[in-house]
């Protein structure tokens, strides 16, 4: 296993493409959360808002680059014809497929925490500034509140899931277009279908099961009891996505040829 | 001996250099790829499915009272002078006036009662079932509660009128014909500082003016209001829209106001001469008002004095009162999502089988490749956008009429700038998927890309983002191009979350639809570029 990570943490390490997408990912959360937070106003929103939640919107743009990021790891061997001498080197298939896993998912890991960090930190720097401070209600973020610190920690493992996911469906359907097209399609599409249903019913069980919105339930530290989907039950939820998908993923990459 | 045998040539002739040439060359090569096709007739199935989840399951019922029977309709909706939807819900206290003549007032004080919201409200229809009894109300006033004078064809809901009034927040207003809005200067009512108001009417001519001492008066507005009979109705009203809040699924709390009128003076022919109270719109409150209104308002005459307590509005209706186009044609993003993938595929396919090279073998001048490229692809994208829009909009319209839905009406023209605008918007989203694909080259990237442009701002819309951060994502980026869809008009003189969830977007829909187009031609542009300076 030790030769195999070398090998493919060596493959990530010595391409430029990873460590454009992994400063990407920490720009955008950034500057995404960053934007959020400037835009609300106390006057506007009123008491009762979750400010953890809105400066950590950034991770809706994040994740879409940790995906790529996942998508490339594997697609980009089979673009080019890497993959056969990859299997050759290390023929253990699943070998190979899990020690991307544990490169890309340490990567994202990595830059995920630092994005959110640094998306938590612009929303304490620039809230009390728009009204939202302790005379009207609203405490300074702070990683010593537990619910924001469940916040953080869980968001950082949901970028994560959301490189293993990416990981997996790419294993799948080996075209790099079409894998980002479903990752993204799962992520994105399940709120906006939630939203159209107009049965209360189905859509809450919607986003019961969506990926993206019952694992950033984990993000919530206001009204928690009234979510679809308990904070670390729906990190799960996405946690079962991204298994299933590297599961799948497994599979078919032991059963085809390549 | 052997003779060496001569090299094989083609019989076939030669093929022409033409546009017309490349352009079938890209078809067929669009053509023949199988999972392309399937994904194009996917797109369009995908946004025809859409329509039928959005508008099935509404089943709205109406009871005309206690005990009779329940039917699938809708409340109704009063249409205005130009045949549009509006709510005309109030308190007038009036009389009959004949030929010309005015009505002075002095208005002195105007307080309001707001619904406590109770929790968590209702997601679904606005449509309160008359007003409960146990409903819980505090002091305040809304901004747009309105008190004032008003003369007005007929009592019948949706007639034409003119009203001038005081507002709880927008100072003084000279308002007719529901979509139109003069501003007065701003000023609250309290009993240290009076209003007085005047309305007088002249032929087809109304004109308001106010004062703050009875003396000295100045104009707000003289209106025309064509094919006003000779006998109108001319009064007092009071009226109270509900309180919306900023909040995207906050659902609006009823609110009542009272405002008291003294100093009323009367000039012209009035034959009644005594006053009668009338709730407008209170022949619907059996069948559900569409308006949320509160308490049954009235009005107490004590000498010269008059305390009027109205609630509901005088306005063009919006919002939650009916549907439009856009509700069945909002799953348009599941079908963009794909048509963004093929369109990237199209060209970063190419890239990768190095089949890119011999493209440019055969047509040496790149910048043809991509725009017979870009042609063939923005045809059959808006070919299926077009089909799959107007089977949508038929099915969406067919299924919310049949549940007993109000459907607001919209023009043909409207309605077919719609349809086309969202076939427009797959070729566009399609074509810049394809330059961008010219320009990165990179599969993976170009499809994020396209799909976090296009879609994510949608996404965010929808979720715990300020209402601001939404506006400015839906000017900036391509998903401004969404604006083509709007079928209603955002009317500043009415409370509503005018978001894109209802309908509603920050650019008007050509404005919004360029700025889909400017991205669209930019990295076109810059496609045409680097294909020039880069290596293939």
């Amino acid at each position: 296993m030790r030769p195999a990570l070398h090998c493919e943490w060596t493959k990530l390490r010595t391409v430029a493409g990873p460590s454009w997408l992994l400063l990407a990912t920490v720009v955008l959360t950034v500057v995404l959360s960053a934007f959020a937070a400037t835009s609300a106003r106390y006057a506007q929103a009123g008491p009762g808002l979750d400010l953890t939640r809105l400066s950590l919107t950034g991770i809706y743009l994040g994740q879409a680059i940790v995906a790529i990021l996942g998508v490339v790891s594997i697609s980009s061997e089979y673009a080019f014809g890497v993959i056969s001498i990859t299997l050759a080197a290390v023929p253990g298939r699943w070998t190979v497929l899990a020690a991307k896993a544990v490169v890309v998912g340490g990567l994202a890991l990595a830059a995920g925490t630092v994005a959110v960090l640094g998306s938590l930190l612009a929303g304490r720097l620039i809230l009390p500034g728009h009204g939202f401070t302790v005379a009207h209600g609203y405490a300074l973020l702070s990683l010593a509140h537990g619910p924001t610190l469940r916040a953080v920690a869980g968001s950082v493992l949901y970028l994560g899931l959301i490189a293993l996911l990416s990981l997996g469906v790419a294993t799948a359907v080996r075209s790099s277009a079409a894998a980002i097209g479903i990752v993204l399609g799962l992520l994105y599409l399940f709120p906006i279908i939630a939203a159209v249903v107009p049965d209360a019913h189905w859509q809450r069980h919607l986003q019961q099961i969506a990926p993206m919105t019952a694992g950033l339930a984990v993000q919530a530290t206001v009204n928690v009891r009234n979510l679809p989907i308990s904070p670390w039950g729906g990190l799960g939820m996405l946690a079962a996505w991204a298994a299933a998908a590297v599961l799948v993923g497994a599979l078919l990459l032991k059963l085809r040829d390549v | 001996m052997s003779t060496t045998p001569a090299p094989y040539r083609s019989n076939l002739p030669a093929g022409g250099g033409g546009f017309l040439q490349l352009l079938h060359a890209e078809w067929t090569k669009f053509r023949t790829v199988r999972g392309w096709m399937v994904a194009l007739v996917v797109a369009g199935l995908l946004v025809v499915l859409m329509a039928y989840l959005a508008t099935f399951h509404h089943q709205n019922f109406v009871q005309a009272g206690p005990g009779s029977p329940v039917v699938v309709a809708h409340p109704f909706v009063p249409l205005g002078p130009s045949g549009e939807a509006v709510t005309d819900t109030f308190y007038f206290v009036h009389q009959s006036l004949q030929g010309n003549g005015s009505i002075t007032v002095r208005l002195s004080s105007l307080t309001g009662l707001i619904e406590q919201s109770s929790g968590s409200g209702s997601l679904g229809q606005g449509h309160s079932q008359g007003s409960s009894s146990q409903t819980q109300a505090r002091p305040g006033l809304v901004p747009w509660a309105k008190a004032g004078i008003i003369v007005k064809d007929s009592t019948r809901q949706g007639s034409a009128y003119a009203a001038l009034m005081v507002t709880g927040a927008h100072g003084v207003r000279l308002q007719y014909d529901y979509t139109h809005d003069i501003a007065g200067p701003p000023a609250a009512v309290s009993t240290a500082s009076a209003r007085w108001l005047r309305l007088s009417r002249f032929g087809d001519v109304l004109s308001g003016s106010e004062s703050t001492d009875g003396a000295h008066w100045t104009t707000v507005g003289s209106i025309r209001l064509a094919g006003l009979p000779q006998t109108v109705q001319a009064g007092l009203f009071v009226t109270s829209p509900p309180l919306v809040l900023s909040r995207v699924f906050a659902s609006p709390s009823a609110s009542s106001a009272t405002a008291v009128f003294d100093q009323v003076s009367l000039a012209g022919n009035w034959p009644q001469n005594t006053w009668s109270g009338l709730r407008v719109g209170a022949g619907s409150v059996g069948a559900g008002t569409v308006t949320p209104t509160l308490g049954a308002g009235g009005f107490r005459q004590t000498g010269g004095t008059f305390a009027v307590t109205g609630s509901g509005d005088i306005a063009p209706a919006v919002g939650d009162v009916g549907y439009t186009p856009y509700e069945s044609l909002q799953g348009v993003f599941v079908g963009l999502l794909v048509v963004i993938v093929l369109g990237a595929l199209f060209i970063t396919a190419e890239y990768r089988r190095g089949l890119i090279r011999s493209s440019f073998v055969a047509s040496p001048r790149r910048g043809r490749v991509l725009a017979a490229k870009a042609v063939v692809l923005s045809a059959a994208t808006f070919a299926v956008g077009l089909i799959a829009a107007a089977i949508a909009l038929s099915l969406g319209d067919r299924l919310l009429r049949a549940t007993g839905n109000y459907l607001y009406p919209v023009s043909a023209l409207t309605e077919l700038r719609v349809v086309l605008g969202t076939a427009a918007l797959f070729a566009l989203a399609a074509v810049l998927a394809l330059a961008l694909g010219a320009i990165l080259r990179r599969g993976a990237g170009v499809v994020a890309a396209g799909i976090v442009l296009f879609v994510l701002p949608s996404v965010l819309g929808a979720s715990y983002l300020p209402t601001s951060a939404e506006q400015w994502l839906l000017r900036l980026t391509p998903a401004a191009g969404y604006a083509i869809q709007q079928s209603l008009v955002r009317y500043p003189q009415v409370s509503y979350a005018y978001t894109a969830a209802n309908g509603y977007f920050p650019l008007a829909p050509w404005a919004g639809f360029a700025v889909l187009c400017a991205y669209g031609a930019l990295a076109l542009g810059l496609a045409f570029m680097l294909l020039r300076r880069r290596d293939a």
